[in-house]
């Protein structure tokens, strides 16, 4: 820590909470989904960790950075971005697969799967049926 | 005695997040089936990725923000990928 000595007060209080706000709520996160009984409750606990908690820490390194070099330094919003689009992405498609399996396999406790759509009713067909030539080869 | 106390919650924040990596892995090994495994590394890679954040404030360096978005892709990469291995049994189809 050579660089720190150089930060004004506000900015290390400020830059110190977020740091540990943001490594608490990964560590919560991550207890949860060592605590919880079944898949689909530990399915929300580590999304603290993955929004909030790495949110923090990438406000706060921002904060650091841009203090310390007196300049705009924000390419840690790069992360911010990337992590809001590709979270709600990556879990819909585990939860998915793992509601699948569980049908799959008759596990109680699941939902069942939706029914499956009404059959299309047969109407007559209101064009007549037209035998056309054969094409030529 | 702003370096003391930036000093003390940047060591705070690695316990917490080393925590965190250690509950992860944990669920790794013991996770009853594969899609709590799945759920398991992802939630390792996130850790890790805060890891180096926060290795990156300690050192006063830009060049660890590099290393957390490279996991940050490969963690979605490779969950997008092994979440439809276990709907599909294939990822290419």
């Amino acid at each position: 820590m050579t660089h720190a000595a150089d930060l004004p007060d506000w900015a290390a209080l400020l830059v110190a909470l977020l740091l540990v706000v943001g490594a608490g709520l990964g560590l919560i996160g991550s207890l949860g989904l060592l605590r919880l009984r079944s898949f689909y409750d530990r399915m929300h606990a580590p999304t603290l960790g993955t929004t909030l908690g790495i949110g923090s820490i990438l406000i706060g390194s921002m904060l650091f950075h841009t203090v310390l070099q007196s300049r705009l330094v924000i390419h840690e919003l790069l992360i911010t971005v990337f992590m809001v689009v590709t979270t709600p992405v990556t879990l819909t498609l585990l939860a998915r697969a793992a509601l699948y399996r569980d049908r799959r396999e008759g596990v109680e406790g699941v939902p069942p799967p939706p029914p499956p759509p009404a059959p299309v009713e047969k109407t007559e067909n209101p064009l007549p049926d037209v035998k056309y030539p054969d094409s030529p080869r | 005695m702003s370096a003391t106390l930036l000093a003390w919650s940047v060591t705070l924040a690695q316990i917490f997040l080393s925590l965190a990596m250690v509950c992860a892995t944990i669920r790794i090994l013991r996770g009853p089936r594969a899609q709590d495994r799945v759920l398991a590394l992802d939630t390792l890679y996130v850790n890790a990725a805060m890891l180096l954040l926060v290795f990156g404030i300690r050192t006063g360096s830009t060049v660890y923000f590099e290393a957390a978005l490279v996991i940050a892709l490969l963690g979605f990469v490779s969950t997008a990928g092994l979440a439809k291995f276990l709907m599909r049994g294939e990822i290419i189809e």
